[in-house]
């Protein structure tokens, strides 16, 4: 018998085809990490109950879940806008999984007061959901989705609705609550902070398909698509590595490095280790190109920089004082340089 | 010079019809407040066959009302979440109550429940329930008629209703009836009120389905519209004042529904 969950989700709607196999130990946190319409929620609802199955299996714990409708599956449940029941306090809205569950009203009310007391909400009992803000609300859906005691936890875009500030003080919080958590847990984000921050693994999905899966590190150093790379911040080429060399789109261009792997490769390198020039500099080997400006646009406290091809697109961080003096400006040309040692090349 | 950016007065080609028309809503109204005998209207309210008829017709469409909402939210709910063929067909005869005249509904239920009609013949002989000339046959009429209007407000507040706050439900181990009872029904429960009380006013008013199915007898079957009726012949003021109890009960109740539901929905 395994432990946690264990499934191959296949969901078929209209033109849309998931197909997605999902693993998490109990304990696990796995994310969901992909653009919108990748699927991920629809995955999260397959799991659930909300929609059917078209093939695959689904298990947790070593029983098998397929067959059960969504009220009979034992699973935890956060939602993005978290849906708590209008008509019903805070309170009751956490007693209503256990009440359901069979315990009886005074119970099920003794352990919905623990769970609001554990996520720090002891206060707001009688609270009515529009009387919560953002962030009370989240607490409450986790709270309301944990006291049923779930094998299985999910979470919908746990932060999604919260805004910048709050979501620091929620991330932190639900970190800690995962942590305590001893079931499988699995969560669909788009954000790929959240996902770094929350998750022991992310599962990189993209229309449907499981395209990368891996510690959250590994998935930063080393993607695998344009997608993840622009996520995390990081140009990724595809090329051929031969001695040191790695050849990039179909032959158009050459980028050197000091890494060894040979064959199919990608090869990446972060924005802030580009180095603009107004005029061809000398000296040391690296590589160097030729680059039209194509955006400037601020990134936090440096300006990121759109470089366009041929022979290649990139993203080059510089300090805003940069700017002025290369007096970059769309459509102007540069000359942009990476050094061979500030490249990361694995196997493709 | 012009500081804003209304136009100009409203064209009378529309404004002259208006009036018109408020005015032929308001004036009768304004009539038989005119026309009422204000001295003797104590005296008048409290006579016994006003009153019978005025208990008869509160305890009539309440009755109504509570049968419109025991089988009309059922209906209701089935017509808006369970997909079965013929589910439009099924919506259209719902709403036949609605745009049937009221008379030939009555004929109708006298065809079915009548003492030799297709179900009442075996109610009489098995049960000996009769339902045509009773205060029950009363309250059928009054149901047939009015639980359109239920099952139209409340199959309007279920679509309207946001069908995640029940997957939530089922998530935390709600079964489909507990979903029911305490998510789907509180959400819409300003959708059944309102109805309700589109059924309680509707099924007060009653006149032709009342009168054809269960006739008119003072103290049984004579309600308060049928009482105006009959005493328009013999006691014209006697009507009026009649009239002005159903039209002082059909603002109350109008004002109630504006307050509580139309406003804050």
């Amino acid at each position: 018998m395994s432990e946690g969950l264990d499934a191959r989700l296949v969901v078929r709607r209209g033109g849309f085809a998931l197909d997605l196999p999902l693993t998490a130990a109990p304990g696990e946190v796995v994310a969901l990490l992909g653009p919108n319409g990748a699927g991920k929620s629809t995955a999260l609802r397959a799991l659930a109950g909300l929609v059917p199955m078209a093939g695959g299996h689904l298990r947790v714990d070593g029983e098998d879940l397929r067959p059960l409708p969504a009220d009979r599956r034992g699973i935890g449940m956060v939602f993005q806008d978290y849906l708590l029941f209008p008509h019903l306090s805070a309170l009751d809205n956490v007693a209503f999984g256990p009440r359901c569950r069979g315990a009886g009203r005074r119970a099920a009310r003794r352990a919905a007061a623990e769970w609001l007391d554990r996520v720090g909400l002891a206060g707001y009992a009688s609270a009515r959901p529009r009387a919560l803000s953002g962030g009370q609300a989240q607490r409450v859906a986790l709270a309301r989705a944990l006291a049923v005691e779930p094998r299985l936890l999910l979470l919908d875009e746990p932060l999604a609705a919260l805004d910048a500030r709050t979501r620091l003080e929620i991330r932190a919080a639900l970190r800690r609550h995962l942590a305590g958590f001893t079931g499988a847990a699995v969560l669909v984000t788009h954000d790929p902070l959240d996902a770094m921050v929350l998750a022991d693994r992310i599962v990189v999905v993209e229309d449907g398909r499981l395209v990368q899966e891996g510690a959250p590190a590994d998935i930063a150093r080393r993607p695998r698509t344009g997608y993840v790379a622009r996520l995390v911040g990081l140009n990724l080429y595809r090329g051929r590595a031969e001695r040191g060399t790695v050849v990039i789109g179909g032959g158009d261009a050459t980028l050197d490095t000091v890494d060894s792997p040979e064959g199919e490769v990608f090869i990446a390198f972060a924005p802030s280790s580009v180095a603009l020039y107004r005029t061809r500099p000398d000296g040391s080997p690296r590589n160097l190109w030729r680059a039209r400006v194509a955006a400037v646009e601020r990134h936090g406290d440096r300006a990121r920089v759109q470089l366009s091809g041929p022979p290649f697109d990139a993203v080059a961080d510089v300090t805003p004082a940069a700017v002025a003096e290369l007096e970059l400006s769309e459509g102007s040309m540069i000359w942009a340089a990476v050094k061979a040692t500030e490249t990361h090349v694995y196997p493709a | 010079m012009r500081t804003d950016a209304v136009p100009g007065r409203p064209p009378w080609i529309l404004v002259l019809p208006a009036l018109a028309g408020l005015a032929f809503l308001v004036l009768p109204l304004l009539g038989l407040l005119v026309r009422a005998p204000w001295s003797t209207l104590g005296t008048r309210l409290v006579q016994p066959q006003v009153l019978d008829a005025l208990r008869l017709s509160l305890l009539s469409a309440t009755l109504a009302t509570g049968l419109c909402v025991l089988f009309g939210v059922p209906l209701a709910w089935t017509l808006a979440r369970v997909p079965f063929p013929g589910v439009r067909l099924v919506r259209a005869l719902v709403t036949v109550p609605l745009v049937l005249p009221p008379v030939v509904g009555g004929v109708a239920l006298l065809l079915v429940l009548g003492r030799r009609g297709l179900v009442g013949g075996w109610l009489d002989a098995a049960f000996g329930i009769t339902f045509p000339f009773t205060t029950a046959g009363v309250v059928l009429a009054e149901t047939f008629v009015a639980m359109p209007f239920l099952v139209i407000s409340v199959e309007g507040a279920l679509r309207a209703a946001d069908l995640r706050y029940e997957e939530a439900a089922a998530t935390l181990g709600a079964g489909r009836w507990t979903v029911f009872r305490r998510v789907t029904l509180p959400l819409v429960a300003p959708g059944v009120a309102a109805g309700a009380v589109l059924c309680w006013a509707r099924a007060l008013g009653e006149f032709g389905a009342t009168i054809t199915f269960a006739g008119n007898f003072p103290g049984r079957t004579q309600t308060m519209p049928l009482a105006v009726y009959l005493a328009l012949e013999t006691d014209p003021q006697a009507a009026i004042v009649l009239s002005l109890v159903l039209l002082a009960v059909s603002v109350a109740v109008l004002a109630a529904l504006r307050d509580r539901w139309v406003g804050t929905a």
